[in-house]
C-alpha cells in the first residue's frame, strides 16, 4: 500500500534528466521515454529514495500555494502512475 | 513552401549487422539482408552517434540481427554514453559472456532486452535453429541481474509457443526481470514469409489476452507486461513507430536512415544514407522522412477520423503488403476496406496444418 511513509525510488536503469535541446525535463526508462508535466517534474525532483511521500508534500506545500491535501492527492497520484508504467519503486 | 520544422526526434535504433547466430521464423528483418561487408564502420557509427545527440535524440537502441556480433559494440555503447545518451541493447544473449558483460557495464550500458525463443529449451531451440541458444539465454540473464542492470525479458508469441505464454511469464519472474514484453509476432520480413505457420486462432488470441491480463494484476507495480497484440486480430491499427518520422530514426546496417524498420520494403522510396546526409537533415526534410509524416498525406477513412493522431493511420509496411498500396489506411483498421483481408489471412492460417517454417538465413553469394 502507498501512504504518506512510502519511500519512492527511480527503478534501476531509470534517468531523470535535463535535455538542453528540448530544453525540458525527461525521464528515460528502459525502452520507455516520458515527458512529465510541470508538476510531475517538482515531484521528480524530490524523488531521491530517501525522501518519503509526506516529506515531498510538505516541501511542496511549503512552496506552492495550493492545499495539502490536494497536492498530496496529486503526489500519490503521478508516483503511482509511474510506478505502475515501471519508473518508479514505491 | 517553408515546412515548419518537426519537434527532435526521441529514439534512435542502430541496427548494426544483419548477422545473427540464430535463425527465428518470426524475425521481422528483411528478406534480403544487408552483406557484411557493406556495413557502417565503427568511425562512421561514432559520428551518427554524435549526430543523434546533436539533435536531441535521447535513447540509443543497439539492435540488429545479432548486436553483440559487432567487435565495436563496447566503443559504440561507451561513446553513446559518453554524449549522454540512454543506452539499450536488444540481444538473443547466446554472445553475452562474463567478459562481453563487464566490457559492457564498463562502457556504461543502461540497459539490456534479451530475447526469448520459448519457455523451455527444446521448442526454443527449434524456433531460433540454434542447439543450446535457451540454456545460453538463462546465463545471460543472471549475468544481467548479477551486474545490477535492469532486464527486460521478451518473448515473441505465435501458434507454436502460445500455450505456454503462462509458463515464459514465470520464467520471466523467476530471472528477476522487471520489464516483459509479450509481444505477438508482428508479420514483417521473415514473419510475413511464415505468416501461415506462426499466425494464432481468435481463440488463442483470447486465451493470451486472458493469461496476460492476470499476471498484469498480480505483478502490478512489481513487474511491467507490455503486451503487443497481432494486428491481424485488431480492430484498430497499432501506432507504427510512434508516427511516420515522429519519433524514431532506425538505420540499417548500410547506414540508410528509415522511418521503420521495415520501410525498406515500400517501392518508390530512395532512403537516404548516413553516409551522405547529415542526420538533421534527413530528419528535417528528406522525402523518406516527410512522406507520410503528420496527417497531410492521409486518405479516407483516416482524414476525417478523431484518432488520426493517436494511431497515425497505422503501419506503413503492412498497407504495402496486405492493401497492395503504401498510403491507404492500414488495413488493421475496421474502417479499412480493405479490413477483411486480415480475416481472410486469419482463416488460411487456421487452415493451414502444416507447422513448418523457412528459417531466416542471410544469403552471402
Ligand atoms: S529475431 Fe531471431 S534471428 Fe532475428 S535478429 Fe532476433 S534473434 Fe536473430
Ligand atoms: S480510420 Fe485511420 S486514423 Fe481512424 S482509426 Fe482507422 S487507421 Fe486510425
Amino acid at each position: 500500500m502507498t501512504d504518506g511513509a512510502t519511500v519512492p525510488a527511480f527503478r534501476r536503469g531509470v534517468k531523470f534528466r535535463f535535455d538542453t535541446v528540448r530544453e525540458a525535463w525527461v525521464l528515460l526508462a528502459p525502452e520507455k521515454l516520458f515527458m512529465p508535466d510541470e508538476i510531475a517534474v517538482e515531484i521528480l525532483k524530490l524523488v531521491d529514495g530517501a525522501r518519503s511521500i509526506d516529506a515531498i508534500v510538505d516541501d511542496l506545500a511549503a512552496r506552492f500555494d495550493a492545499p495539502r491535501d490536494e497536492i498530496a492527492t496529486d503526489v500519490i497520484a503521478t508516483l503511482e502512475d509511474l510506478s505502475t508504467r515501471g519508473a518508479l519503486q514505491l | 513552401m517553408s515546412v515548419p520544422a518537426p519537434a527532435p526526434p526521441m529514439g534512435l535504433i542502430i541496427e548494426l549487422t544483419h548477422r545473427c547466430p540464430l535463425q527465428c521464423a518470426y524475425c521481422s528483418n528483411p528478406l534480403a539482408m544487408d552483406a557484411p561487408r557493406s556495413e557502417l564502420t565503427t568511425d562512421e557509427w561514432l559520428d551518427v552517434l554524435d549526430q543523434a545527440a546533436e539533435i536531441g535524440i535521447l535513447q540509443v537502441h543497439f539492435s540488429g540481427g545479432e548486436p553483440m556480433a559487432r567487435r565495436d559494440l563496447v566503443q559504440l555503447v561507451a561513446h553513446a554514453a559518453a554524449r549522454g545518451l540512454y543506452t539499450n541493447i536488444i540481444t538473443s544473449g547466446v554472445l553475452l559472456t562474463d567478459a562481453a558483460m563487464a566490457a559492457l557495464l564498463a562502457a556504461g550500458i543502461d540497459h539490456i532486452q534479451l530475447s526469448f525463443q520459448d519457455a523451455h529449451a527444446a521448442p526454443a531451440d527449434r524456433i531460433g535453429g540454434y542447439h543450446g541458444g535457451h540454456e545460453k539465454k538463462l546465463a545471460a540473464a543472471r549475468r544481467i541481474r548479477e551486474a545490477g542492470l535492469p532486464l527486460t525479458a521478451n518473448f515473441v508469441i505465435h501458434r507454436q509457443n502460445i500455450e505456454r505464454v503462462g509458463e515464459m511469464i514465470a520464467l520471466g519472474e523467476e530471472l528477476g526481470a522487471e520489464r516483459m514484453e509479450i509481444a505477438h509476432t508482428q508479420y514483417y520480413g521473415w514473419a510475413l514469409l511464415n505468416r501461415d505457420a506462426l499466425l494464432p486462432s481468435a481463440e488463442q488470441l483470447a486465451f493470451v489476452n486472458g493469461v496476460v491480463a492476470q499476471a498484469r494484476e498480480r505483478l502490478n507495480g512489481r513487474i511491467a507486461i507490455d503486451y503487443v497484440v497481432p494486428d491481424y486480430h485488431a480492430a484498430r491499427p497499432k501506432a507504427c513507430m510512434g508516427g511516420w518520422g515522429n519519433r524514431f530514426i532506425n538505420i540499417s546496417p548500410s547506414g540508410k536512415a528509415l522511418p521503420c524498420h521495415a520501410a525498406e520494403t515500400l517501392p518508390g522510396f530512395t532512403f537516404p544514407s548516413v553516409r551522405e546526409q547529415r542526420l538533421r537533415d534527413i530528419w528535417a526534410s528528406s522525402d523518406a522522412f516527410t512522406r507520410f509524416r503528420g496527417t497531410d498525406w492521409m486518405p479516407e477513412p483516416c482524414r476525417a477520423c478523431d484518432r488520426r493522431e493517436i494511431d497515425w493511420g497505422g503501419c506503413r509496411c503492412q498497407a504495402l503488403a496486405i492493401a497492395g498500396d503504401a498510403a491507404a489506411t492500414d488495413p488493421a483498421c475496421h474502417r479499412s476496406p480493405d479490413h477483411h483481408l486480415m480475416a481472410e489471412a486469419i482463416a488460411a492460417a487456421g487452415a493451414n496444418t502444416v507447422l513448418d517454417f523457412v528459417p531466416r538465413r542471410l544469403n552471402q553469394d
